[in-house]
């Protein structure tokens, strides 16, 4: 008990000293969560007839968002198994990196379905005994428990790695072991639930496709490990942590194949709704060429297919994955790729037409924007503090007083940890 | 049956009573003004955590919903001056409830739309309907190609009508989606909503492929003059802003034998309304003997709304 109050206090101390760049980063941070908080309460004081959604178009920019989420917290399983199952030594020193994207994507998910519901304030209604949780019927339902799930998954392995290595222990692999494989299973539910939850609509053609599941995991595979690789080049510059040119190259290699495979599924999709031509190709028609002259999400969407293609091409071809800048910024386009065929790019157009024929379009609010930005920089608040917390005790620089200052289960593979 | 009507009756009676008294009082407490304005508001300070801890429909008693009742009906009567009824009636034994529409009879007018909005009190500003008239081209059945904002005389030669509401499907998509059961099935095969357990979530708007669900964004506002007071707690009471609601086959009415506004409002005969268990009944009698048509019939919602031909 003691240890953990050292703990929380050594944290506290870490995340408030930092150098002018870290401050600025948070004071950036801080403009858009306190614009995104005025914007949120003036939306629970008003409701959301402050966001231009309608009964044609009922989710928008938040859901959009929170499905774009979800498929983020790849960048946890997709370090852990070459980490933990292939034993790769330079994945292995970033794991905790992974996991804590992971929880930070988590946390966004949940806000922006939070921020999405009518009543907010009435979540108890979720809760098993004191509410009433639809489980097994509502794929809703099953969100709710994939995603709080994964999120205590998460937070719980890398709590107790970091304060076992903050106290100078070696993590003992009885304790969080089995909850990590725990969560390798359980990220086949984080990537498919969501899936489901549009899939499983059968009055909704252009999300009821079986390849929507393996859509959500490909993108997911893209979205997930090209953040991370962002995420430790800047660690890797700016806080001195010793990030090894070949785990930027192992997850290049895994974008580089799921962005394939990605635009792959992608294609499919878009021959098997387009060559047939039946009714129910009207939504994906909608989005790629316009329907009966409604085209606004028409540029928005080519926008994100030219960004995937130039990603996947960046990421397979040597003479321009070898160049960092290049890589940075072909991650980056990745990640926005997927962020528009996986947020907006799928879910408006899955409303329009309705089910019964009318087209009604759909734009974010100014309100709209503002939570969406403001939920964003409480995510990369909290990624940037929990890495100010973690950075050093990886380090070994950071430790109860009294441990000693050396890193602790660098090499899974001589068995250290 | 007559048994339960008659606690039911008995009931209304005592709700109508406590309603009235409560009324009365609140109307005292305005006469004497603005001194007395406090007194009121701690009054109505404790409605808030009442509201906001009141459970499931199906997990209140009898006490609990005649309080609430009570409570709601002096909400409106403080908020619109309007003295309200509001009654639970139960579906009947013995009925399953289903709609049938005359396509070909169906002039597009849009009174039934118009009339369902009165007797629903569906907000007027934003203007809210349960009911979508379809202008269809002849010679296709397909939605997609069909008007929902035509203007002018109705019917023209190229077109014919067709109104859509809730299907209220044995299968109902709607129902399997909402994440905390605030939406169900009743026995008499009608869907409901618990305006005050509904958090939402706009899952079930997603799901439902009839476009039968409406969201109030914003509050939901009704001209106190137009208010219809003979309510139903699971169907035309006054709503909150932020919960789905949808058409209830007027339960309030049809529970107790009568037909529904938009039947009533019907100048064309179109709309036959019924119990789908008695032989006799006239929509059982349209299923049997005419052509019908099932709207969306792939999504395998199996409505007890048909449309015919005839």
């Amino acid at each position: 008990m003691r240890d953990f109050i050292a703990f929380v206090r050594s944290s506290l101390g870490a995340v408030m000293h930092g150098s002018s760049a870290y401050y600025r980063w948070l004071a950036f941070l801080g403009v858009w969560m306190l614009l995104g908080c005025a914007a949120a309460a003036w939306q629970f004081a008003n409701g959301l007839g402050v966001s231009n959604l309608t009964d044609q178009v009922p989710w928008g920019v938040y859901i959009a968002n929170f499905s774009f989420l979800v498929g983020l917290a790849a960048a946890s399983v997709l370090v852990v198994i070459p980490a933990y199952v292939y034993r790769d030594a330079a994945l292995y020193d970033v794991s905790i990196l992974g996991e804590l994207l992971a929880v930070a994507a988590m946390v966004m998910s949940l806000l922006f379905i939070v921020v999405d519901l009518g009543h907010p304030e009435l979540f108890w209604h979720l809760l098993p005994m004191l509410g009433i949780l639809n489980f097994p019927q509502s794929m809703l339902a099953w969100d709710v428990v994939v995603i709080n799930g994964y999120l205590f998954i998460n937070a719980y392995v890398v709590s107790y790695l970091l304060f076992s290595k903050y106290c100078g222990r070696v993590p003992n692999k009885r304790w969080y072991f089995p909850v990590l494989l725990l969560g390798v299973v359980w990220a086949v539910g984080i990537h498919t639930i969501p899936a489901f939850l549009y899939a499983s609509l059968g009055g909704r053609p252009f999300w009821h496709s079986a390849v929507l599941a393996p859509r959500f995991l490909a993108s997911a595979f893209v979205s997930g490990p090209s953040l991370l690789i962002i995420a430790l080049t800047v660690v890797r510059d700016q806080m001195h942590f010793p990030v090894r040119e070949e785990a930027l190259q192992r997850l290049r290699q895994i974008v580089g194949v799921a962005a394939v495979f990605n635009l792959f599924l992608t294609v499919s999709e878009i021959f098997v709704e387009i060559y047939p031509g039946t009714s129910h190709s009207a939504s994906m028609r909608y989005i790629l060429v316009g329907l009966h002259g409604h085209n606004l999400l028409v540029p928005y969407i080519w926008t994100g297919i030219a960004l995937s293609v130039f990603a996947a091409v960046v990421f397979l071809a040597r003479p321009l994955y070898s160049r960092p800048k290049l890589l940075l910024v072909a991650c980056a386009s990745a990640v926005i790729g997927v962020w528009i065929e996986k947020g907006m790019g799928l879910v408006i157009p899955g409303f329009i037409p309705t089910s019964l024929g009318e087209i009604v379009e759909y734009s974010p609010s100014f309100i709209e924007f503002c939570v969406s930005a403001g939920i964003w920089a409480i995510g990369a608040f909290l990624y940037t503090l929990m890495l100010k917390v973690a950075v050093p005790i990886e380090l070994g620089t950071l430790r109860r007083p009294g441990a000693p200052n050396e890193r602790i289960g660098l090499d899974p593979v001589r068995g250290a940890a | 049956m007559s048994e339960d009507h008659q606690n039911d009756d008995e009931r209304e009676a005592v709700v109508e009573g406590v309603g009235k008294a409560q009324a009365s009082r609140r109307r005292f407490l305005q006469v004497l003004g603005a001194a007395t304005a406090t007194a009121a508001t701690s009054q109505a300070d404790a409605a808030p955590w009442e509201e906001y801890f009141q459970q499931h429909y199906k997990r209140l008693t009898d006490e609990d919903k005649r309080e609430i009742f009570a409570r709601l009906e002096a909400e409106v009567q403080d908020k619109y001056g309007v003295a309200v009824h509001i009654s639970d009636p139960k579906p009947i034994d013995g009925v399953e409830f289903a709609y049938a529409l005359n396509l070909q009879a169906c002039v597009g007018c849009r009174r039934c739309e118009y009339a369902c909005a009165q007797e629903n009190n569906t907000s007027r500003s934003p203007e809210m309907h349960y009911i979508r008239v379809l202008q269809m081209d002849k010679g296709s059945l397909d939605v997609e190609r069909s008007n929902t904002t035509y203007e002018g005389a109705v019917p023209t030669a190229e077109h014919y009508y067709q109104p859509v509401q809730c299907h209220q499907c044995r299968d109902a998509p709607c129902v399997r989606a909402c994440p905390v059961n605030a939406t169900w099935a009743e026995p008499d095969g009608i869907v409901v909503v618990d305006y005050n357990w509904c958090i939402g979530c706009r899952y079930c708007e997603a799901a439902c492929p009839y476009f039968a669900r409406r969201f109030n964004y914003e509050e939901p506002t009704v001209r106190p003059s137009e208010i219809n007071p003979d309510q139903g707690y699971l169907s035309n009471r006054l709503r909150p802003r932020g919960v789905m609601e949808k058409c209830t086959y007027c339960l309030h009415r049809t529970r107790k034998g009568l037909m529904p506004a938009c039947l009533e409002a019907c100048p064309t005969g179109s709309r036959k309304f019924g119990n789908l268990l008695d032989p006799n009944s006239e929509v059982r009698q349209v299923i049997e003997t005419k052509r019908v048509y099932i709207l969306h019939e792939d999504a395998g919602t199996n409505p007890r709304f048909y449309y015919y031909f005839g």
